[in-house]
């Protein structure tokens, strides 16, 4: 079954396009069948909110249609709202309300149990709960983002909606959050999760990589990368500023970006060998010249399809 | 020593009974791109806003570009530059409206501001945004504006705090060619950040866990040091040592 089916969905505020556009007429479509981790990855401002709120029934699209469990997200909202579970990127559980009155409180709003559906959240509401007595606003970061989660799971829902999660959170907590997020999906819950971290691409079953409204690749991470046709090398050198501007003027270069303690450049022809360049560069007066060749991460995929889109 | 621009010791905040920054001391010197990185809740922030001279330090000595935090905090915010995600333009007011307004706060003449905003505009490739609402303008184009607004009145040191958060591949990377360009002018550059790739960008690196800096070196030094790959792999180590729950 499909948990999740998007139709040529087009959404615009004041005549700028926040998903789909005009010309071409494009909107978005996609899939997601039940218990699949569905990852929208893109930065901000790139639309991903405007999807979730859609889909979660708080707006309407300009034009298409949409289902969440076969429900239809404008003329059954009310019992899609019942199924899923939302996390939206701002903070929005209430400030003035304890950790554990803000669980009861969307526990009751949902005429669900707490201890009925404790299991669900035990593994992560457990971490927060030598903080029940203190109010939500005094929390953490990451506490916020345990307990909002907490939130949107207590009435069990079939289908979580989880808006940029990670976002300001720092690599440690990332991960603990990836890996809570693996265990729900292993109790059968279908997740929508969206992200501006490229790396977090790899621990979704598919992603779709989002830009200015439309879908650039749609895909599983490992053939996303599997598509990434060009030749794709790391450089490395004494002088890695000076690499760069060097790098991009070299007439055999098409792309070279920085990637941590390297640069990644792909190239317009094939006959270049790494020796070729490795000369090249050490006539420029670069030393400790290192050249490979390497598989393409999603980040390098972006910035390609984001090129050719 | 008059090529170190911020140097701490003993630097320590208490709030109450919580010591969110724990007598941390470190030199940073001019040019240097300087990542200050750490988990949520570390002490990055608090430790941010007293090398600014936004918050007094309990006990310590620190200086930033000459001037002593605690007795010079007017002195210390005249010779630096700040920017941040959450915080860096105003939205209702338009691109060189905002240029106006901060380069007029550090105290810059009409003719000056008038000629640098020209030169900058150009360098960004902004000349056809000049009158364009900061609202109106892409993230991206918002964040490289807003560093560069930072260090028009060219200040010694820039504080960057997390200035690439949610922004997309491509922009990011052109952000930090930015920041290179700022370095090699001789601007020093100190900056937060959750992207461990741009922990690879810096000269050095310093990590907090628990208000203290556990780790300070160049990432080349510090993954030979920790047996690592990647800085992510260093950060890890380090953070996961963490004891504070306060996240």
């Amino acid at each position: 079954m499909q948990a999740i089916e998007v139709n040529d969905i087009k959404k615009s505020y004041k005549n700028k396009y926040a998903l789909g556009r005009k010309e071409p007429d494009t909107g978005i479509s996609f899939a997601v069948p039940s218990g699949e981790l569905f990852g929208i990855i893109g930065p901000d401002g790139a639309g991903k909110t405007s999807l979730f709120r859609i889909l979660t029934t708080l707006i309407l699209p300009d034009s298409g249609t949409a289902t969440v469990n076969r429900l239809d997200i404008i003329k059954d909202y009310k019992k899609i709202r019942k199924q899923i579970g939302y996390m939206p990127g701002r903070f929005s559980l209430y400030g003035d309300l304890s950790v554990e009155e803000n669980l009861k409180f969307f526990a009751s709003v949902f005429q669900a149990n707490v201890q009925d559906n404790y299991y669900l959240i035990k593994d992560i509401y457990q971490q927060i709960e030598p903080f029940k007595d203190r109010k939500a606003k005094a929390l953490s970061g990451g506490m916020k983002q345990k307990l909002a989660l907490s939130c949107a799971l207590i009435h069990k829902p079939s289908v979580l909606f989880l808006d940029e999660p990670t976002t300001g959170v720092d690599p440690v907590s990332r991960k603990e959050f990836w890996e809570m997020l693996k265990r729900l999906k292993n109790q059968g819950i279908t997740i929508l999760v969206s992200t501006p971290y490229m790396d977090e691409a790899r621990l979704c079953d598919r992603i779709a990589l989002i830009k200015e409204g439309e879908f650039i690749g749609i895909n599983t991470p490992e053939n996303i990368i599997a598509n990434f046709k060009k030749m794709l090398w790391s450089v490395q050198s004494d002088k890695m500023y000076k690499l760069l501007t060097d790098l991009r003027s070299h007439p055999s270069v098409d792309s070279c970006f920085t990637f941590g303690e390297t640069h990644h450049i792909t190239l317009k022809r094939d006959d270049l060998t790494t020796n070729d360049l490795k000369q090249w560069l050490q006539q420029k007066g670069h030393k400790g010249i290192m050249i490979r060749e390497i598989d393409a991460s999603i980040e390098d995929c972006y910035m390609q399809l984001a090129q050719n889109g | 020593m008059d090529n170190i621009v911020i140097e701490t010791k003993n630097l320590t905040k208490t709030f109450g009974n919580f010591t969110a920054v724990d007598h941390i001391s470190f030199q940073v010197f001019k040019g240097e791109i300087f990542g200050f990185l750490g988990a949520n809740g570390a002490g990055k922030t608090t430790a941010m806003r007293m090398l600014c001279g936004l918050s007094k330090p309990t006990s310590g000595e620190g200086k930033v570009a000459g001037f002593d935090i605690y007795r010079q905090s007017e002195e210390v915010k005249k010779n630096i530059g700040y920017m941040s995600q959450k915080f860096s333009l105003y939205e209702d007011l338009k691109v060189w409206e905002n240029i106006r307004l901060f380069a007029g706060i550090y105290g810059m003449n009409d003719r000056q501001i008038s000629e640098k905003t020209d030169i900058m505009l150009k360098r960004l490739g902004f000349e056809s945004e000049r009158n364009t609402l900061v609202k109106e303008l892409p993230l991206g184009w918002k964040q490289k504006l807003a560093f560069s607004v930072s260090i028009f009145h060219e200040p010694k040191i820039v504080f960057l705090d997390e200035p690439t958060g949610g922004v997309d591949p491509a922009t990011r990377r052109q952000f930090w060619e930015l920041i290179y360009q700022a370095a090699d002018q001789g601007i020093t550059v100190f900056v937060t950040t959750h992207y461990m790739d741009e922990a690879e960008y810096c000269n050095r690196v310093s990590i907090m866990v628990d208000g203290r800096i556990d780790a300070l070196d160049s990432p080349k030094n510090l993954k030979q040091q920790y047996n690592a790959q990647s800085m992510e792999d260093v950060f890890q180590q380090l953070a996961r040592k963490a004891t504070r729950k306060a996240d």
